[in-house]
Formats: structure tokens, sequence, C-alpha cells
């Protein structure tokens, strides 16, 4: 059986140990299962392997109340019963109110897609077992009509979890597993290109160093990350700004640390003059 | 050699089976290694690891294996494969990956990887590392592997495989620590729901009633969704001898902290025994008047209170103790351990201690608080206890 592999693109920087692990997952059709800090490019992997294999994305944000099942249908009684009240449509078609969610739309699909199951850790402890049974059947009732979905293909499945929680070993047995490590100097430089292609070299040095200085300040609540780094950027090239030094007046150091405890921390580190570590 | 492998990383707690192997076996088989060694250990790495604490032992492990063996794809997935159509390692399979076995012929296996080998090398020569040349393999397709551990034995014989592989997953079953998720599982049974907050949940039941009432027109009844309210007390026993237990105490915390279903939950820290205050911090800074505590957290919390119960007879009799004796704490250890049983009439004490050495102290606080042992069983039965209406005073 041949599959089209994934080698990144070039708005996503991948190693080849995160596209062996992509590609082990689209050959052997298992959940491949991203983790990682915040910021490390889960989300954007699965919109990569996307555009890369010219898929379809389904974006299925999980919450704390999310359960399995809720991924696959929801029936709109509510709407059914102001219709009903209201003698607006039909209402004894149900399956007008029957609406396909991300799991079942993935199901109910006829291409091939893939769908990305973000941040898994946030739901109940039972969910990612509940969730492996119905993506192990690729198959669901609408209880409400009798209308079976069956899957076609198989989804491409990622799954994104931040290294917080553990997940159950049933669970991580089934998937395919990657841990994106925090990109060192070199790769968040190259990172930084993808989305300032045109930034000057002096600016990307400084802020580099500079951004993985307070990293390293003691007592953050919050590290900042990728993202923060890329719009701390952002913001310093609109202000116009051409260069920066780390102290404790570094401009716009609220797009880098969000918390108020986080800036006073670094304030405190900045005057104590015991700057951490560049 | 791979299943040897595969043991190793089982000795070094990297928990994998039949099914890694399996996985491995087909991935090999559909090339996913590029024929190269850091194919191999990419792929195997995916599919071997499933936590982020894992990697280091897999490393370790793998270096050790593999690194300077100049090894062939083939004759790793033949012996991977008999390996797997061992009995011992077939009970493992799901039904899904026993059919996929069957289907995998041997011989159209070591035909189709020649084949895949031969293509990718055409491709992108990588070095003429781990490329499949059939024949010269130290591993004969009659099974030893470099280990001498026989693998395909004849039926009925107990071959040095089964008889490691017995040991090895009885170890694995004895082994009865309190991990993460146990702990989670176990805290989920603690909670106590009622409705309160916004109306944003239909009431069927009551709407139907209301509609009823209302002659047929229809009217919506709306009510807040079911949420937990239980608030958890959680105090910790630092330093001294609890510090070999500091691991399960921190996964006790760790997973109290991220469990959803707490309305809220205060941790706190002691040495030995408590007298007037209790801390914020393991390192027994920033302290808290119990009495304060107490007016703060009224009796429906659940206290849980994490300590071996060991110390001397002395700390527990008088005011004070030897390393706080600036501190004027009043009364004697016992008594503040009394009050707070008094309290909260749903109160728990966990010792991680087996208990045989529950004597001496831990024999005199068993009177007030109701004593588990923190390990799987004794955490449920605690949670139990502390579910139950009736608690002992
Ligand atoms: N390898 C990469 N190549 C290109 N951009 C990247 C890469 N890694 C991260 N980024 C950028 O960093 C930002 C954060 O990525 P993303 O949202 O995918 O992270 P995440 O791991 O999902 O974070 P969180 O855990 O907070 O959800 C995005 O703007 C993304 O484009
Ligand atoms: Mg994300």
């Amino acid at each position: 059986m041949e599959f089209r592999r994934f080698r990144g693109t070039d708005q996503y920087l991948t190693s080849s140990a995160l596209e062996s692990a992509v590609n082990c997952a689209l050959a052997l059709e298992r959940p491949l299962l991203v983790r990682g800090e915040p910021g490390t490019g889960k989300t954007q992997l699965a919109e990569a392997i996307a555009s890369g294999l010219g898929l379809r994305l389904i974006h299925w944000p999980v919450k704390s109340t999310t359960r399995a099942q809720d991924g696959l249908y929801v029936y709109d009684t509510v709407q059914r019963l102001y219709d009903s009240r209201f003698g607006e449509g039909d209402v004894k078609d149900i399956r007008r109110y029957i609406k396909y969610v991300p799991l079942g739309n993935a199901f109910a699909a006829p291409d091939r897609l893939v769908l990305l199951i973000d941040e898994i850790d946030k739901a109940d402890l039972e969910f990612p077992n509940d969730l492996l049974h119905e993506l192990d059947r690729m198959r669901f009732v609408v209880n409400e009509t009798g209308d079976e979905i069956v899957a076609r293909q198989r989804p491409v499945v990622v799954i994104t979890s931040n290294a917080e929680k553990e997940l159950p070993d049933a669970f991580l047995r089934r998937c395919v597993f990657h841990f994106i490590e925090f990109p060192d100097k070199e790769l968040m430089a190259r990172i930084v290109r993808v989305h300032h292609p045109d930034l000057e070299r002096q600016l990307l040095d400084q802020a580099i160093k500079a951004f993985y200085a307070i990293r390293d300040t003691e007592g953050l609540r919050k590290r900042p990350s990728t993202s923060e780094l890329i719009d701390w950027i952002a913001v310093l090239r609109r202000a116009g700004i051409a260069s920066v030094e780390l102290d404790a007046g570094t401009p716009f150091l609220g797009a880098l640390l969000k918390r108020e405890q986080d800036l006073i921390a670094f304030a405190e580190a900045a005057n104590r003059g015991r700057r951490p570590r560049a | 050699m791979f299943v040897e492998f595969l043991y190793e990383l089982r000795d070094r707690g990297v928990k994998v089976g039949p099914q890694e192997a399996m996985s491995i076996a087909q991935a090999l088989r559909l090339g996913l290694h590029k024929g190269t060694l850091d194919g191999f250990y990419e792929t195997a790495r995916a599919l071997c690891v499933h936590r982020e604490q894992d990697l280091d032992a897999f490393d370790r492990a793998f270096a050790h294996h593999f690194r300077g063996v100049p090894d062939e794809a083939i004759a790793l997935t033949e012996e991977l494969m008999e390996w797997l159509q061992q009995p011992k390692s077939r009970r493992e399979l799901t039904e899904l990956e026993q059919q996929l076995l069957q289907r995998m012929d041997l011989d159209q296996v070591r035909q189709q990887m020649r084949e895949r080998l031969a293509q990718q090398r055409q491709r992108h020569d990588r070095g003429n590392r781990w490329v499949g040349t059939a024949g010269t393999s130290p591993h004969g397709s009659g099974g030893t592997n470099l280990a001498g551990i026989k693998v395909g034995d004849a039926p009925g014989g107990r071959g040095a495989l089964e008889v490691a592989g017995e040991r090895h997953f009885k170890d694995l079953r004895s082994d009865v620590t309190l991990d993460t998720r146990q702990i989670e599982v176990a805290l989920r049974r603690l909670r106590a729901f009622v409705r309160e907050g916004a109306e944003e949940e239909l009431d069927i039941e009551g709407t139907i009633d209301k509609t009823a009432r209302n002659a047929g027109e229809l009217e919506l009844k709306l009510r807040p969704p079911r949420r937990s309210n239980l608030r958890v007390l959680l105090l910790l026993d630092v330093g001294g001898s609890m510090d070999p237990h500091a691991d399960v105490c921190e996964r006790l915390f760790s997973a109290a902290r991220r469990a959803t279903h707490f309305k809220e939950l205060r941790t706190l820290y002691f040495h030995n025994c408590i007298y007037g205050r209790v801390y914020e911090r393991a390192s027994l800074m920033r302290g808290i008047d119990v009495l304060h505590l107490l007016q703060d957290c009224d009796p429906s919390w659940r206290l849980i209170v994490v300590g071996d119960a060991l110390m001397s007879p002395w700390e527990l009799q008088s005011a004070g103790s030897r390393w706080s004796w600036t501190e004027d704490s009043g009364a004697p250890g016992i008594a503040w351990l009394a009050h707070l049983a008094q309290h909260f009439p749903h109160s728990a004490w966990l010792n991680p201690e087996r208990e045989i050495s529950w004597y001496g102290t831990a024999e005199i606080i068993r009177r007030v608080f109701p004593m588990y042992r923190l390990t799987q069983d004794g955490l449920l039965e605690a949670v139990h206890h502390l579910m139950r209406g009736g608690a002992r005073r």
C-alpha cells in the first residue's frame, strides 16, 4: 500500500523525526498524538499536514465539558420546540434538526480529511478512551432517525495535548507519539523568518536573545512561547523599533509577558541587576 | 536482537509489548524507516514511546543495542514476526492485529522488503548502513538471536524467551505503585453536584410540566447546569521521614490540583505534626493560623491529611515542637489534630507507610483520624469514606 509522505511545508518547519512520526501515523492509519509546551506548533502541524497532503482540515477544539458522543452529532431539540411553537419549517423532519459536528462530519465526508482534536487533555478523564472507541468503529447511528453513517475512509487524526495531564494507557498505545521539543535558537530564528520573511538580521538576533533570556527568568507563571515572540516582533516592527536591549525598559514587554505578576517578576530580576543568562 | 531491545525497554520502564512489536513489523514492511538506521530509530521511537518521560530510556536502550551494530532490516522483521507468532505474544494482540499478522506471509514479506529497499537505495542512497542483504544475517531464519534467547522454539518446549516473558509480566503485575492516573481516577469519585449559576440548560421534564399546565402552549424551563461544589483541603507533611515519599505526595498534589471537579482546593504544608500553624509553601514559609484557616473553611470541606504520622511522642503531647519552639502555639499537637477532626466531619489521613509501622504516634493519630494507606486501594477507601455522610468524630 502506497501513501503520500508528509514533508512539511514552506510555512511549517519540521524535523526529520517529526516527519517520520507523521508518516508512521499516515501509513499505519493510527492517530498521531503530539505533545509539547504551548506554542511549539502542535495545532499548526495539523494544518501543515492538511495543506501538505492537499486535504481538508476539520478542527475540533476540546473543552472541559466535551464528551466523545458530542463530537458526532447534536439534536437541536430547542430549535425544534420553537419551530413547532411558532410554526416555522417542517418540524416532522427530524433530520433538519440533526447537525453533524467535527467527528461526525469527518466520518460523513466523502473524501479523506485531516481531523484535528485539539487539546485533548482539557476534557474529562474518560474522553480519550471513548474517543478511541468511536474512531475505531468509524461509524455511528443517529438514534433519533436510525440513520447509520459509515466512514468511507479513515480520517487522518491528529491529537494535541499540552504536556501536563496523564492520558490513559490504552489510548496512548493506539497512538503514534511525537513530542515537539521547544525550538533552539537556530530553529527559532528560522520559524520567525517564516512569519517575518523580510526582518532585519540585527533585530532578529537581538529579539531572540532577549526572548530566551526572559524565558529563563525565575518565578515566571507562564513562560513566553513562539507565538508571543512572533507577536512581539510584529509589534516592534510596527512601532519602527530597529534594535532592542534587554533591561527594565525593554519595549512592549507586555506582548511577551501577559501576566501582571510575570512583568513584576521580570522587573525585579532586571532591577536586581542579576540579569538572567542570555 | 530486536526482541531483546524490547525487553530492555521494558526493563527501563517503557511499557512495550507485542502491540508495539506488531506496529514496528508493519512499519518496517512498509519501508517507513527508509532502509536506514536513523529512519529505524525515528520509527521505533514514534511507535514504542508513548509519553515523553520515556524518551530518555528509549535513547539509552537504543544506544546500548544498536550503536555500531551493522544490522539488517529483513532479519529484524523476521525475528519480530516469529516472536509475534508465539502464543504468549499473540494473546496480547487485538483481534485486528492478529488478523494482520496472519495475512503477513513471511516469504512474501521478505520479497517485498528486498524490492522496496532496492528501490530506496537507488532513490536516495544514505550510505550502506542498514540496507537489507539476505543471507548474511547473524540471525538465521532458524531464529536464534545474538543474546542466545531462543525465538520460535518447538511447540511445547519452554523457550528461554517464554520463561523470560513470564517472569517479566509477573513483575509488572505485582508492581502496585500509585500512578497519577490511578490517583486521578480515585479523586474523580470525590465530588458532589449541585445546580447553581446561570440558567443555561434546558430542563426537559420541567418544560413538559410547565407546558402541560399552560394548556399546551410551549413554555421552556431552563435551569443551571450541574456543577461540582466540593471543596478540598489537603495538608501535606513534608521533610524528614517524609522525604522518601516525596514522589507519591507530589503526584497526589498535582493530580488534585488538576482535578477539574473540585470547586476549590487548598494545599498547605506542615512538618511532622500540626500545631498552631500550617504553611503555604513546602519550605514552611508563609505560615497561616490554623484558627484562621478554620474560619475560611467551613465543615463542608473535605480534609485530607497526608503524613507518616511518625514523630517523637513528645511532639504530639507537648505544645510546639523543637523546630518551631519560638512559636507560641498554645496547645499540644494532638489537641490541634483533634480540633481539626472535630471541625471537619469528613476527613481522612493518608499514610504512605505500610500498616505494619502504624504504631506509636501513628496509633494515637489513628484514633483521631480514620487512616488509610497511600496506595490505590487505600486512596479509594479514603475517598469512599470522605463521600459517606457519616463520619466518625
Ligand atoms: N515549526 C514551526 N514552523 C512554523 N511556525 C511555527 C512552528 N512552530 C510554531 N510555529 C508558530 O508558533 C505559533 C504557535 O503555534 P501553535 O498555535 O501551533 O502552537 P501550539 O503548540 O498549538 O500551542 P498551544 O499549546 O498554546 O495550543 C504559530 O504562530 C505557529 O505558526
Ligand atoms: Mg494549540
